[in-house]
Order: C-alpha cells, then sequence, then structure tokens
C-alpha cells in the first residue's frame, strides 16, 4: 500500500508481503522502494542478519549509485517491560507462530530523512 | 578403552588450548566511537607498537587492520589476543560531511569510497571473531539501529559480548543510560583517551576471554 502524505511517499508493507522471500530477495526488494525514494513502514522486523545484508548491500550502492548516500533504519519494539510473565508468552508465542509483527521497522533514504531518533517507547523522524 | 580416553582429552585439552592461545577479539562500533584509540592503547602497552591512525574525521579507519601475539598480563594471568580493530559501521555516507572536516572535495569522495567498502569489510568479519568489544560513545544515544544490528548478529553467532562505555570523561557522558539499553550485558566505562578505567576494561577483557 502505498500513500502520499506532503509529499513523501510512504509505502506500508504488510509482513506478508516478504514473508516468503529469501534473504536476497527481501534486500532487493527494499533497497529498490528505497532507491525510488519512498519510506517503508514494515509491519514485523527483519532478522540480525537481513539488517547486516541490508546495511553491507546499501554500502555497495552508495558506491554505485550516483547521489545515493544510504538509509535510516529503526526498529520500535513492544515495550515489554512491566507486563506479566502472561502477556510476554504470549507475545513470545505469536512471535514464533505469525512472526514478529508486534514491531514496526522504518527504512528509508538518508537523503529524505535527516535523522531518526528512538527511545525505547517512541520513535521520531527528522525529515530534511 | 584407555586409548580411546587418552584421544578424547588430548582433542578436548587440544581444542581448549588452541582457542585459549590466540584468541580473536574484534572492536566493533559506530564512527568515532574510539575503537582504534583503545585498541592503539593495547597493543601500545603490551606489544610497543599502535594499531592504525586516529583522527577527529569520522571514518579514519577503512581497513579492517589487526596485530597478532598480543600477550596481556592481567593479575598474575597470562592471555594472548589477535587484537582486531575494524573501520565504523554506518548506514549512510556522505562525503560532504568530509568537506565541512576540512577534507578537498577528491579527498571527501575518496574516504566515501573507501569507507563503504571499510562497512562491508567488517561486518564480513563478524564470522571470524570468538569475542566482540563493542565500543560505544557514552555521551551518544546508545538506541541506534547499528548498535542494535551488530549486537543481535553478535547474538546469532552465539560470540561473546563486551560493551566499553568510551568517553566518560566528557561532559555529556553518560554511561548509565549504556548499562540500562543493554542489561544483558557487562557495561564498563573507561576513556581510551587519558586511561581512565583500563584496569576495570582488562578485568572484564579477562572474564571476556572465559567465555570463549
Amino acid at each position: 500500500m502505498q500513500k502520499d502524505i506532503n509529499g513523501l511517499r510512504i509505502h506500508v508493507m504488510p509482513f506478508s508481503e516478504i514473508k516468503e522471500m529469501g534473504i536476497s530477495e527481501r534486500v532487493k526488494k527494499i533497497l529498490n522502494l528505497v532507491l525510488g525514494n519512498k519510506i517503508i513502514i514494515l509491519h514485523g522486523r527483519l532478522r540480525a542478519e537481513e539488517e547486516a545484508r541490508l546495511i553491507e548491500d546499501t554500502m555497495a550502492m552508495v558506491d554505485h549509485v550516483k547521489n545515493f548516500k544510504g538509509i535510516e533504519l529503526a526498529v520500535i519494539e513492544p515495550d515489554l517491560k512491566g507486563e506479566g510473565i502472561f502477556v510476554k508468552m504470549k507475545h513470545g508465542i505469536a512471535k514464533r507462530l505469525i512472526g514478529d509483527s508486534s514491531s514496526l521497522t522504518v527504512i528509508g533514504p538518508a537523503a529524505v530523512i535527516k535523522d531518526i531518533k528512538k527511545d525505547p517507547r517512541k520513535i521520531e523522524l527528522l525529515l530534511k | 578403552m584407555i586409548k580411546i580416553l587418552k584421544n578424547f582429552s588430548r582433542r578436548i585439552l587440544g581444542a581448549l588450548f588452541r582457542k585459549k592461545s590466540n584468541i580473536k577479539v574484534g572492536f566493533y562500533g559506530p564512527p568515532n566511537s574510539g575503537k582504534t584509540t583503545l585498541a592503539n592503547i593495547i597493543c601500545k602497552d603490551w606489544t610497543g607498537q599502535e594499531i592504525g591512525a586516529v583522527s577527529h574525521i569520522p571514518h579514519e579507519t577503512r581497513n579492517v587492520q589487526f596485530k597478532e601475539k598480543v600477550e596481556i598480563e592481567h593479575k598474575g594471568k597470562k592471555l594472548t589476543f589477535k587484537i582486531v580493530d575494524t573501520p565504523g559501521i554506518a548506514t549512510k555516507i556522505d562525503y560532504e560531511d568530509f568537506l565541512k572536516h576540512g577534507l578537498s572535495k577528491n579527498e571527501s569522495k575518496k574516504r566515501a569510497k573507501e569507507a563503504t567498502q571499510g562497512i562491508i569489510e567488517s561486518i564480513r568479519w563478524l564470522d571470524d571473531m570468538d569475542a566482540v568489544v563493542i565500543v560505544l560513545d557514552s555521551t551518544e544515544n546508545p538506541y541506534s539501529q547499528v548498535n542494535i544490528t551488530i549486537i543481535g548478529n553478535l547474538v546469532a553467532r552465539k560470540i561473546p559480548i563486551l560493551v566499553v562505555a568510551n568517553k566518560i570523561d566528557a561532559k555529556k557522558s553518560n554511561t548509565k543510560r549504556l548499562e540500562d539499553a543493554f542489561p544483558e550485558y557487562e557495561v564498563v566505562g573507561i576513556s581510551a583517551r587519558d586511561g581512565t578505567n583500563l584496569e576495570e576494561f582488562y578485568e572484564s577483557l579477562f572474564k571476556l576471554a572465559k567465555k570463549v
């Protein structure tokens, strides 16, 4: 799903859109959208090795694509601190069954997003 | 039966000896957090030679650099390390940032190109590490995705981690914020610039080595 908000092109991506893909395909899809100047809001999060691969491939692109300076990447997780063991267990089981859809990942071109400021409870996009 | 047991114990002891004799410790973190400054102190103290150049301009280290057989003695115990200093990992590189530090356009573009290669190299070396010291600038917000991505990759590879909160000599330093961000790991506050708390660092480094 794509939305234009104040000239910003936002691609809202349900996890199902990349669920069946391998690591290379996922990273390629994300980078293609970012190179099209879109900000991606992914329902879920990538695995650590996929994030590392995304950084690697981004760096290779910075080297080869004119005016591409890289990405901004941030994940916001639900704050389960202070929740009871039952809620934490439920969250853990849901994570295993349907993927980590309770997290949100924001990925965008560094030239569009100046910075993503993050603390454990909130996320803030500082736009150029 | 005795022969089998003998072979088995020789193999196990051999593996342990090999592992402990030259522990590969990687220094990872974002750019300008003080990885090379810390690696230099260690290498200078125990081999008489530094590992690499330092600068206030980000991405000074653009290649993985290492020092073999660094024998460190702490409280009567000796361990030998291979110290691996890595380029800072970032998700963006803009050559214009280097212009602000007084570099020419050509120098800046060259530095940016080398920095992107350095980041790729850093990530690829993760697989080779026995243990990792994550060096963070204690004046900066620790909740950056790069820090979390590095730690996530080390956890996935079951590589032991020590977090160093560097620059505790700076006014804005906040070691507590780092401890809160990474409660699962030991966080040791140091100043690599003036050598504050290095004894505590070596204590933690030896504890880290035990986990290898």
